[in-house]
């Protein structure tokens, strides 16, 4: 089994103003070190599936058809392999 | 002629939108849910507003993958005139059927008032019955109407006269304070190249009964149905 994580979140160039609201109040917060704030989505998807290239070419057609609208957002993700169940 | 309009579930504006068409212009109006996979014989079809899905993942990507879905993209290629209102304009676009993609407003809130809009191009099937450059008064209500497109994709949405609403001042003349959500070059709607297809995020079915006090978006419709007419000649 395959556990992924995707992130996905608005193409760098793109005005994010969540993220810019979070900044400011980080900044009323005291936290003045604080440089950008981009906001995204965190998906965990579990695959049954053991052979990461496999995973990785569902993932990325997952990521393009639907996750992700690459109009206005980028994706990346993480692979990690789940030791299997022993068997009952 | 007969018209279809599309029922996700979370549409809300599905009702209006056949009211209008047949309480108001004698329409013959079909509710299609959105797990039916064909369209019957229809002359037009209406994505209306809504919150299809709960607006989840982002608004009208899921809705997009409804099975009736296939069949309004096999009505559009073939010619079939589509309109999208709000959250059918969100839909259109992620269905790929429009160019672009909507982000959150740019004030972040969700805005819910009346603003100015002008007629871009009234040589379109949905606009034939305005002017170029008429001025309108069209309710908005929404979160997600920031357009977006690459550079590219603008530039060819200009040459091509497919930008086809756009916010404006109540003169006409088109602002960045006259922009309600952050839109890219104030679009409020847009057409395909084939011209079959609108997006647009004011919502014409608000505001065309006299009893409204304003019915400037029955234009939109009865436009629609003199081309339809005039195609069949």
């Amino acid at each position: 089994m395959i556990r992924a994580r995707i992130h996905v979140t608005l193409k760098s160039g793109i005005l994010d103003p969540q993220g810019r609201a979070i900044q400011q109040s980080l900044e009323t917060l005291g936290f003045s070190s604080v440089n950008d704030v981009r906001v995204g989505k965190f998906l965990e998807i579990e695959l049954n599936e053991d052979d990461p290239a496999q995973a990785e070419q569902q993932l990325k057609a997952m990521c393009e058809t639907l996750l992700a609208n690459t109009v206005i957002e980028e994706y990346r993700y993480e692979l990690e392999l789940q030791p299997s169940r022993p068997p009952s | 002629m007969k018209w279809g309009v599309i029922v996700f579930p979370g549409s809300n504006c599905d009702r209006d939108c056949a009211h209008v068409l047949a309480d108001g212009l004698g329409q013959d109006v079909n509710l299609i849910w959105h797990g039916d996979t064909s369209l019957g014989e229809m002359d037009a079809v209406v994505l209306p507003g809504g919150f299809s899905y709960g607006d989840y993942l982002r608004t009208g990507a899921i809705a997009q993958l409804s099975p009736i879905m296939q069949a309004v993209k096999e009505f559009a290629r073939a010619g079939g005139l589509v309109l999208g209102i709000c959250n059918g304009f969100q839909i259109l676009l992620e269905a790929g059927l429009l160019p672009g993609a909507m982000l959150p407003n740019v004030g972040l809130s969700f805005i819910c008032e009346d603003v100015w809009v002008k007629v871009e191009n009234a040589g379109t099937p949905f606009t034939r019955y305005y002017e170029s450059g008429h001025v309108m008064r069209f309710p908005i209500a929404h979160a997600e109407g920031n357009y977006h497109t690459d550079p590219v994709t603008l530039a060819a949405l200009q040459a091509n006269a497919q930008i086809v609403f756009r916010y404006c001042r109540e003169d006409g003349t088109v602002t960045d304070q006259a922009n309600p959500n952050g839109s890219l070059d104030n679009i409020a709607g847009i057409r395909n190249a084939a011209g079959n297809v609108l997006g647009l995020m004011p919502h014409p079915e608000r505001c065309a009964e006299s009893v409204l006090g304003n019915q400037d978006g029955q234009l939109l419709f009865r436009s629609m149905i003199d081309a339809v007419i005039a195609g069949q000649d």
